[in-house]
Order: structure tokens, then C-alpha cells, then sequence
């Protein structure tokens, strides 16, 4: 158990890192080229994620004596629940209209 | 426990009590006492205030997590004083009998967007900011999407909440850089953390850069500007093309002098092809506008590139402009936005091509409407020239030339769409003009605070002074 515990210490900080950020630009591609609201709320899940994993990454490696970027990424996830319960309310209302949540329907607003 | 370090944070305590009993008596209150409900919160606000108003002390509260200076009470009265002139204009669009049920709901969640704009200034750490940020921008997308019948809100109100939620995870991205480069979130123990050599850092930077341009709505990060001005009500899309802007440009300059001003050379160089992207593209799209709302986001995306000529120069002269561009602000487009909202709740029109002929029945309103325009545009005696040329002083004095001058031929182009609305109201024949419209008191007071600022504000020394005896530069 103690020998698993320190293997998963000796990770290089650098593979944590770019898991996060192919989580980030997996977010951002999903957030440009879905069509469906959910899943773009997925996508921004994803890179509202990919920053808490960052957080606790540089505390757990870089700052141990410090409990900053724990801290953060608690509150990260805290609000990012607010945001997708306030999304998914709006959501439902356009639900409630179209009976789907396509983004091709949501088109009234144009210049 | 030392419970001192609250004396600093009285605005947001005195707003807290404001919120809690508007809360509580929404929730207590019955059909009959209701109908006392908007008179009561306006004066609440109104005291609130006036309480506030004076500017306080240098300190800090819980560890340096909030900070509080003179200069951000000065910011926050400015809010307070917009917000005010929004709750007046917002009493007749409750009184219809469709929004009866709402307008609870709408003024404590106005309230609280407030609180947390009060925490993003004042905060001393990237968490009490980050927090203070989604405050103001959560319950703003519920205010967006308020009108429930209407899918115009709603698809409003999910773009506003998707851009909102994306560009916050952006900068959240570079906030977890900036905290692994340097170890610390306290704005405090940053600047001498931040270094141009380091690229991690730079590249946390930029993406954090981003985000607040995104609420700032400047313009590669616009495009959810002029839908959701439009499809949002009127009193909302008031609201927030005037506090939400001018609280995010303030915090962008106090983090941009106080936290990175080792990137000094990196930031500049952002502003500038920033400023002027905005200024041009979007003069050039508000010519092309025929809605009214959609027309005015397009100019408020241009004055937010007007507004960051005051940052640029990074000196204390430029804070002073800044702060005093964003109330004369406040003025000109409340104005326009009072005008809007009252013929909009009264007759349903919005477009510039149904604004003609307005002078002949609605005199009062055009001429308010024609303060507001020539403000915005920047015509001497109104307050809107004097804003412009101290803001392009403060550019100047820093040797920013070029960019002054190509502000300097946009605010031309500007004078040319604002003047297309004076063309129609004002000499434009109609056969069906918009009949008479007999506006209430409240809107009625609002539209005359808004007239006063814009003649008065400008000629007066008084504010641009105590503006200015209390900004902090670089």
C-alpha cells in the first residue's frame, strides 16, 4: 500500500499537467462545434475541470505547505455547479418550447 | 475576535441589509402591501447611497483576502448612482400586469449582481475575486432571461450564461498558471512574483487577460454582446451595458497597476491593437444597425475601447479619466436607455426606422434623447466631450499618438450613426409617428437625474477634482 502511495507520488508534475490541458482544448472544441446545449455545457464542464485538476496539481507538487489551490479548486467546483444549475433551468425553458435543446433553433437574435 | 476589519466593508454590508429585507418582505409581504414594494426598495437603495457615499479609509480585511481604497467607494457610488437611475426607469415596466410577478425577484437579484461587482473590486486575492465575478454574472443571466414567456430572453439568457461560463473557465486556466508560477493568489505577494522572462507566466497572463475582456465585452470577445442586449429587457439591458462594463473595466485596471505591473511592456501592447480593433469594427457594425438595442450594444462596445485609452498610459491621471469617463457614461447611456424603455413598455417599438417623426408627438423624449446621442458622440458643452478629451489627454501624455489620432477620426465615424437617430427623430416625416406618450414620475426623475448629469458633470469641475484627489497610478 505505502510503496503504491509513493509510485503514485513519483508521477512527473509534467504528465498531470498535460492531461489537464488536453481536458482544457477537449472543452474549448467541444464548446465551438457542438449542437447540442448539453453538450455544450458538457464542454464547459470539462474546462471548468481541467482547471481544478491544475490546481491541486501545483499545490500537491509545488506548494504543499500552502492549502491555496485545494481551496480554489473547491470553490471552482462550487460555483461551476451554481453555473450548470442556472444553465440547465434556462436550458429546460427553451426545452419547453422547441421540445429539443438544438442550438439550430435557438437563431431569433440576428443582426 | 477582532471584528474591526468589517468597518471596511460597510457598503457591502449595508447593500447585504438592503438585499436581506427586500428578501424577506418579497417573501412575508402579501398581494396588498406588494403594491409598496418597488417605492420602498427605491428609497432603501436611495439611503444605501447616500450612507455610502462618502469615501473611506486605506485598509484591509481578513489577511489582505479584501482591500479596500478610496478610489473603489468612488466606483462603487458610481454603481450605486447607475443602479438607482435603473430601478427608477425599471417602476413602470413592473406595473404591467405581465411583469406583476417578477419584480421581487428582479431587485434582489439586481441587488446581489451588485455585491458581488462590490466584491470584485475590492478584492485582494484571485479567489474573493473569481467568486465576487460569478456573483455578478450568474443571477445577471437569470435577470436576462427573466421575461419567461418571451424565447428572445431566454436564448439571450443561455448565450449570456455559456459565454459567461467559457470565458470564466478561460480565465480560470490562466489564474491556475499564474498560481503555479508563483505559489501565491494574494495581490499583495504578486508583483514581485510576476516576471516578463518567465513565458508560463505571460501565457497564464493573456488567458486571464481574456476573460475580463470577455465581460468588458471588447471586440474578438463581442459576440455575445449585441444578441443578448437584445433579446434581454430593456431595463436589464440598461444595466448591464453600464455597471457590469464600467465595474469590469475599473477591476481591470486596478489588477492591470497593481498585479501585473511587471508585464507593463506585454499589456500595453495587448490594449493597443485591442483598442483599437474595438473602436473601428465597431463603429463601422452600429452604422449598419435598424434595431435600437442592438445599436446601442455596438456603441457600447466602441465607448469600452474608449474606456481603455484611460488604462493604457498606467499613471494616475488615467485612473482619475477613467473613473470619470465611466459616470458621465453612466449619464449618457442611461438617458438613451430611459427613452427606449419608456416608448418600448408604452408602444412596443424598438427600431430606428420607427423613431421617425417622434419630435412631433413626443418633444421631451427626443430632446432627451438628442442630450444622450450628442453626449455619447462627444459634442462640447455636454458632458460626453469633456469624458473623451481627458481620456485621450491621458493616452497622449504618454506618448500614444497614433492611437489618439485613429480614436480621434472613429469618434467622427461615431458622430455619423448617433446622428442617424437624431436624423429620424428630428427631420424625418412619418405618416404614422409614435403617438404621445405620457411617461410616469419615477421614469420621469430618472430621465431628469440623467439630463442634469450630462449638462452638469462636464462643466463643473467639482467631480473630475474629487475624482482625481483620491487615483493612485502605477
Amino acid at each position: 500500500m505505502i510503496e503504491l502511495l509513493v509510485n503514485s507520488v513519483s508521477i512527473p508534475m509534467v504528465a498531470f499537467l498535460i492531461v489537464s490541458l488536453i481536458m482544457f482544448f477537449a472543452g474549448v472544441f467541444g464548446f465551438l462545434t457542438r449542437k447540442n446545449l448539453i453538450m455544450i455545457l458538457i464542454s464547459v464542464e470539462l474546462i471548468l475541470n481541467s482547471v481544478d485538476i491544475n490546481f491541486a496539481v501545483f499545490n500537491r507538487y509545488l506548494f504543499p505547505e500552502q492549502m491555496e489551490g485545494l481551496f480554489f479548486a473547491l470553490f471552482g467546483i462550487a460555483i461551476a455547479a451554481c453555473e450548470t444549475a442556472v444553465a440547465i433551468a434556462i436550458i429546460i425553458n427553451i426545452y419547453r418550447r422547441f421540445g429539443n435543446v438544438d442550438v439550430d433553433n435557438v437563431n431569433k437574435l440576428k443582426g | 475576535m477582532d471584528f474591526s476589519d468589517f468597518l471596511y466593508m460597510r457598503s457591502e454590508l449595508s447593500l447585504l441589509i438592503v438585499v436581506i429585507f427586500l428578501l424577506l418582505y418579497d417573501i412575508i409581504a402579501g398581494k396588498k402591501s406588494m403594491v409598496y414594494f418597488q417605492p420602498i426598495a427605491i428609497v432603501l437603495f436611495a439611503i444605501h447611497t447616500i450612507v455610502t457615499i462618502i469615501p473611506y479609509g486605506t485598509g484591509e480585511a481578513f489577511g489582505g483576502m479584501y482591500q479596500n481604497y478610496p478610489m473603489m467607494t468612488v466606483v462603487k457610488s458610481i454603481l450605486n448612482i447607475a443602479t438607482f437611475i435603473v430601478f427608477l426607469q425599471a417602476k413602470n415596466w413592473f406595473d404591467t400586469d405581465k411583469f406583476k410577478n417578477e419584480r421581487g425577484e428582479f431587485y434582489f437579484l439586481t441587488l446581489i449582481t451588485l455585491l458581488g461587482m462590490y466584491f470584485m473590486i475590492s478584492s485582494g486575492n484571485f479567489l474573493l475575486f473569481y467568486i465576487g465575478l460569478e456573483m455578478a454574472s450568474i443571477p445577471m443571466a437569470t435577470l436576462i432571461a427573466l421575461d419567461k414567456k418571451n424565447l428572445k430572453s431566454a436564448e439571450a439568457g443561455i448565450k449570456y450564461i455559456l459565454s459567461a461560463a467559457f470565458s470564466s473557465g478561460i480565465m480560470l486556466f490562466g489564474i491556475s498558471y499564474i498560481y503555479g508560477t508563483s505559489g501565491t493568489l494574494y495581490f499583495n505577494d504578486l508583483p514581485q512574483l510576476i516576471h516578463n522572462t518567465d513565458p508560463l507566466q505571460i501565457m497564464g497572463f493573456v488567458f486571464f487577460i481574456v476573460g475580463l475582456f470577455f465581460k468588458i465585452s471588447l471586440v474578438p470577445f463581442h459576440l455575445w454582446t449585441a444578441d443578448v442586449y437584445e433579446g434581454a429587457p430593456t431595463n436589464v439591458t440598461s444595466y448591464l451595458s453600464v455597471v457590469s462594463k464600467g465595474s469590469a473595466s475599473f477591476v481591470l485596471m486596478t489588477l492591470l497597476y497593481k498585479v501585473f505591473v511587471n508585464l507593463i511592456v506585454e499589456w500595453q501592447t495587448i490594449l493597443f491593437w485591442i483598442i483599437i480593433i474595438s473602436i473601428t469594427l465597431a463603429n463601422l457594425f452600429a452604422i449598419r444597425q435598424k434595431n435600437m438595442k442592438r445599436f446601442l450594444a455596438f456603441s457600447s462596445i466602441s465607448q469600452a475601447g474608449y474606456i481603455l485609452l484611460g488604462i493604457i498610459g498606467g499613471t494616475a491621471y488615467g485612473m482619475t479619466t477613467l473613473v470619470y469617463y465611466i459616470f458621465v457614461y453612466v449619464f449618457s447611456n442611461l438617458a438613451a436607455f430611459g427613452v427606449i424603455s419608456t416608448i418600448e413598455n408604452k408602444s412596443g417599438k424598438l427600431n430606428i426606422d420607427e423613431y421617425k417623426g417622434l419630435y412631433s408627438t413626443n418633444p421631451i423624449l427626443s430632446f432627451v434623447m438628442m442630450l444622450a446621442m450628442f453626449s455619447l458622440g462627444g459634442i462640447p458643452p455636454f458632458a460626453g466631450f469633456f469624458s473623451k478629451f481627458f481620456i485621450f489627454s491621458a493616452a497622449a501624455q504618454q506618448g500614444f499618438y497614433l492611437l489618439v489620432i485613429i480614436a480621434v477620426l472613429n469618434t467622427i465615424i461615431s458622430l455619423y450613426y448617433y446622428l442617424l437617430v437624431i436624423k429620424a427623430m428630428f427631420i424625418e416625416h412619418n405618416e404614422k409617428p409614435i403617438p404621445a406618450i405620457k411617461s410616469d414620475t419615477y421614469s420621469n426623475v430618472g430621465l431628469v437625474i440623467c439630463s442634469a448629469g450630462i449638462l452638469l458633470v462636464g462643466i463643473f469641475s467639482f467631480f473630475m477634482e474629487s475624482i482625481n484627489q483620491y487615483s493612485f497610478g502605477i
